[in-house]
């Protein structure tokens, strides 16, 4: 490694001399090092863009270091900087540009060089710069998008000839972008500067958005040749930009309205059976969502243990442990307490509430108090970009599509096989049930381990969007009982239509009233629907309803 | 129905016995007059349990810690702990209790501001003692109380400040993001007056408030992206409370809004609150406290020693309400030395000008508005969920009950000497 740098800085010191106007000598590289261990973050900012354009072979390994946090000052000589990595245990430190290591020092004669956001934007920036010419057009693309939030004018002619050489039409299109956003913020012709308006336009986007906006505010000061006419030209781009954004903005609050409501949906599924078909006012139903989520962080947890490898996967694996788990819980709760309570609404009411109140306890004095971190998959975090300007998160999409599953998949149980067949028989009329030999009492509490087991494979979504905390649980609790209720009683579809118009109600309202305000003007709707339709929206007719 | 007031009857029973055994063992410990008793007043169970609870262990820690030095006056300290449930009114009962029937002679209790508030009509009717150790809204002085945590000249201006600095990114454009209480109206109330005195216009700041627990953040979160994307550099100050940080926090990072574009102050996270996160998406975003785990000094090393050996975790964390109840507690010990006597009034006069060593350098000094001067720091969160110092001011910061921002309050004065003697006044009693 050492006598790889070494050749590697001489090539250097010679290309350097050969080829550059200013030479970089390793001495000049140790003077650029050391104007990191500043203490002004504006000045440590300024040194960063120095290094980075310096073209200093170790650049980005000097720039990745300081981003890392590994790169220290030494305390009795403030401009003296090492690069320090833990190795097998003992710790490394060497000086970043010749390699050289210094085993007199140790830890305690060492501070390390912080940064701050100011310093981390000028790294990215910088090490944006370096891999402008990265093999991988990802890379190119991320640095290109580094150069355009930076906005640094000494950039515009080495991105002007790369995107005259570039292949990948994607990297293209946004080294383009940055030209432009270069050209209209410090151009001076106005024909160029006219162009770069139009390109701007034409890509679009919040962040594009902002960089109209900005050269809006500059323009307005700005009294060079044809000002004016190019401040007409960005006022005409930033409303086209605004148009498209308003239309992506709806899109986005539909995704986002179908998004609450798959997540009332998963939350209130589990009550559709136990309180729709069985009519057990189940205040423990979100504790049972609760316990699923912790399953999910047991699980989590015992993978990150014994199998690191797939720690990605083990939200899969949590589903139907969850499932088990919780539908478990919900057995042994229907055995022990509810199954004396039938027919007995209010006191069954106080017996799931106290339950739940136990429950959360007991969760609270096995895990502790404090929330419990359930770390989101690789493959779950971020989002899709579908063009500039809009996106939906990954989390958020796959929670619409497990929702729909865990729906769809209920409905199959409920329809097709005999177990649905013989609680719909027991839930409809339950002498004649147990009159053509079904077993009502275990049909009924395998209905409610169903129910519970589908409000615990909700807790393993839940876990992605929300704390996984004892009251987890209390905070869905009324959402699930409004989403039943509003729904109709009883009937599966009523709770998917009922979720989703909630959510997405709720949603189109939070802009404009502000998110306490929706959530009231929600609760009041359906108050007054329910005075209308004191069935919900799917009534359920025959006989079981009015027994 | 007949069987459940069988129930309702077994269940009011076996409490009364329960309460029996535990109403005996109590008066069997005051009898002896050899006991000095701490009231801690800490939520166990619900909400607020997932922070109160810390600080319930810190203050069995110290007082443990206390008692293996010998006690206080010759005597051996006793904690006594309720459970307040974070039930408001609760409270009030509960700190009725402690002053009432167990006798204690410090309470050492709340987090919320509206606990704050239902407890303390009970001090100052009983003239009991309360240390307060969470940051707070301000505007406010009782007799009765110490807050040792911070005021929001201690903590929200200068973090405002902070990021008005070149250093600090120069922001020019504002978010007030908080949960629908009285502490986050009261902080944006004097946030917004702070920044239009710093010439900031009405059209950016932009002030959003959500309910307690709010889970659902991805309107908030791309509103916030639109609103920043003015052409202006834009930050978010939070004073989003507990539970609804997380969500928020997950949000921000899944809709790729980092640091270095849309910087978030908040002044409820601390490393207890990131302990139950992935923390990778939010390096860079900022807090601002008086303490950080991360401060290297030989005090904070030996505290944070004593925690995780008397915690038996060594994951667990320290944060800044700990430190508060840390100094509050020190403080409270050494009046009682000078004092000579546990008298709530001789101690409160010996309160005055008690110094104690903060954990990460410099002296806390309690003054007469019954509010400490201490440092201020502003971190910024790391990929181990530690928070990195960035700035902090030289000094000591003088905690202000009123602040200077309202008109209304700047006039008044809080001083518990003489001649004030009241806790918002605008001229002298005497």
């Amino acid at each position: 490694m050492r006598t790889h740098t070494l050749i590697a800085s001489v090539l250097l010191c010679f290309l350097a001399i050969c080829t550059r106007p200013t030479p970089v000598s390793a001495d000049s590289a140790g003077e650029l090092v050391s104007g990191i261990a500043q203490k002004s973050f504006s000045k440590k900012a300024a040194a960063v863009e120095k290094l980075a354009s310096s073209g200093n072979e170790n650049a980005a390994l000097i720039l990745n270091a300081l981003m890392q946090g590994n790169l220290y000052r030494v305390k009795t000589d403030s401009t003296r900087v090492v690069l320090v990595l833990s190795e097998e245990g003992s710790l490394k430190i060497s000086d970043p540009v010749t390699g050289a290591e210094f085993p007199s020092l140790t830890k305690s004669d060492l501070k390390k060089i912080r940064i701050n956001n100011k310093v981390r934007s000028a790294i990215k920036a910088g090490l944006g710069r370096l891999d402008l010419t990265h093999i991988d057009p990802d890379r190119r693309l991320s640095a290109a998008a580094a150069v355009f939030k930076s906005g640094d004018p000494t950039m515009l002619p080495v991105l002007e000839e790369l995107l005259s050489k570039e292949q990948d039409e994607h990297v293209k299109s946004a080294f383009k972008i940055a030209v432009a956003s270069l050209q209209l913020i410090n151009g001076q012709d106005k024909k160029i500067r006219l162009k770069a308006v139009e390109t701007l336009q034409d890509a679009g986007g919040q962040e594009v958005k902002g960089l109209l906006s900005k050269a809006a505010l500059q323009l307005a000061t700005e009294k060079s040749e044809g000002s004016a006419e190019i401040a007409k030209a960005v006022e005409k781009a930033l409303a086209s930009v605004d148009r498209q954004l308003a239309t992506y903005g709806m899109v986005e609050n539909l995704f986002q309205g179908l998004s609450l409501g798959s997540v009332l949906l998963l939350a209130a599924i589990g009550l559709a059976i136990t309180f729709g078909v069985m009519g057990v006012i189940n205040m423990a139903h979100g504790e049972m969502v609760m316990i699923g989520a912790y399953t999910t962080y047991v699980i989590q947890e015992t993978c990150r243990l014994y199998m690191p490898g797939v720690l990605d996967y083990s939200l899969i694996v949590a589903i139907p442990l969850a499932f088990l788990v919780s539908g478990l819980f919900g057995i042994l709760l229907e055995r022990s307490v509810i199954r004396f309570l039938y027919g007995r609404p209010l006191e069954t009411l106080l017996a799931t509430w106290g339950i739940s109140l136990i429950l959360q306890q007991f969760v609270r004095t096995i895990f502790g108090p404090t929330n419990k971190e359930v770390s989101t998959p690789s493959w779950l975090s971020g989002a899709w970009e579908i063009t500039s300007g809009l996106s939906v998160t990954y989390n958020r999409l796959a929670i619409i599509v497990f929702a729909l599953l865990v729906l769809f998949f209920l409905m199959l149980v409920l329809k097709k096989t005999l177990f649905g067949l013989q609680m719909r028989a027991v839930t409809q009329n339950r002498m004649m049930a147990r009159s053509m030999g079904v077993r009502s009492a275990s049909v009924d509490a395998l209905t409610f381990g169903l129910g519970s087991g589908v409000a615990g494979m909700a807790g393993v979504a839940l876990s992605q969007i929300d704390n996984v905390s004892p009251n987890l649980g209390q905070a869905y609790i009324i959402d699930s009982f409004m989403v039943v209720v509003f729904g109709g009683v009883g009937n599966l579809w009523g709770t998917l239509v009922g979720a989703g118009s909630l959510g997405i109600v709720n949603k189109f309202l939070e802009p404009y009233s502000g998110a306490v305000l929706a959530k009231i003007l929600v609760l009041v709707a359906i108050i007054l629907f329910i005075q209308k339709r004191p069935r919900g929206l799917f009534a359920l007719k025959g006989r079981s309803v009015e027994g | 129905m007949f069987k459940l007031t069988k129930y309702l009857g077994k269940l009011s029973a076996a409490t009364m016995v329960a309460a029996g055994v535990l109403g005996m063992s109590a008066p069997a410990a005051t009898a002896a007059d050899d006991v000095i008793k701490v009231g801690v007043l800490h939520s166990l169970s619900g909400t607020m349990a997932i922070s109160e609870t810390t600080l319930k262990d810190s203050v069995l820690m110290l007082v443990d810690d206390l008692n293996k030095k010998g006690g206080l006056l010759g005597k051996k300290v006793e904690a006594v702990v309720v459970d307040p449930a974070s039930n408001w009114p609760l409270f009030a009962e509960k700190a009725r209790e402690l002053i009432e029937v167990e006798k204690v002679d410090v309470v050492f209790g709340c987090w919320t501001s509206v606990s704050r508030k239902s407890v303390l009509p009970v001090f100052e009717e009983l003239n009991s003692m309360l240390f307060y150790p969470v940051q707070y809204e301000g505007e406010e002085s009782s007799r009765n109380v110490f807050y040792t945590g911070a005021a929001p000249n201690q903590q929200a201006i200068p973090a405002v400040e902070y990021l008005m600095s070149e250093d600090g990114g120069s922001v020019e454009r504002w978010v007030l993001a908080g949960t629908d209480y009285v502490y986050p109206r009261t902080t944006n109330k004097i946030l917004e007056a702070f920044l239009k005195s710093k010439g900031v216009k009405d059209e950016d700041i932009m002030i959003n408030y959500t309910p307690f627990g709010h889970s659902d953040w991805q309107t908030i979160v791309s509103d916030i992206k639109k609103f920043g994307s003015a052409g202006k550099k834009t930050a978010v100050v939070s004073t989003i409370n507990g539970d609804a940080n997380v969500p928020f926090y997950k949000e921000l990072g899944n809709q790729g809004i980092n640091a270095s574009d849309i910087p978030v102050v908040a002044f409820s996270v601390g490393e207890e609150e990131l302990a139950g996160l992935d923390t990778k998406p939010l390096v860079g975003h900022l807090a601002a406290w008086n303490y950080f785990m991360s401060v290297e000094t030989a005090e904070n090393a030996a505290f944070i020693e004593k925690w995780k050996a008397f915690i038996g975790d060594e994951k667990r964390v320290t944060n800044d309400p700990m430190e508060a109840t840390y100094i509050g507690f020190n403080m409270w010990v050494q009046a009682v030395k000078q004092a000579g006597t546990t008298n709530v009034d001789a101690v409160r006069q010996a309160m005055y000008g008690q110094e104690v060593k903060n954990l990460t350098g410099g002296v806390a000094v309690m003054n007469t508005n019954h509010h400490l001067s201490k440092p201020v720091l502003i971190g910024e969160i790391q990929e181990d969920g530690m928070i990195e110092t960035v700035w902090n001011t030289d000094g000591l910061v003088k905690g202000d009950a009123w602040s200077n921002y309202i008109p209304e309050s700047a006039k008044l004065t809080a001083d518990w000497t003489y001649p004030f003697v009241c806790g918002g006044c605008e001229k002298p009693m005497f």
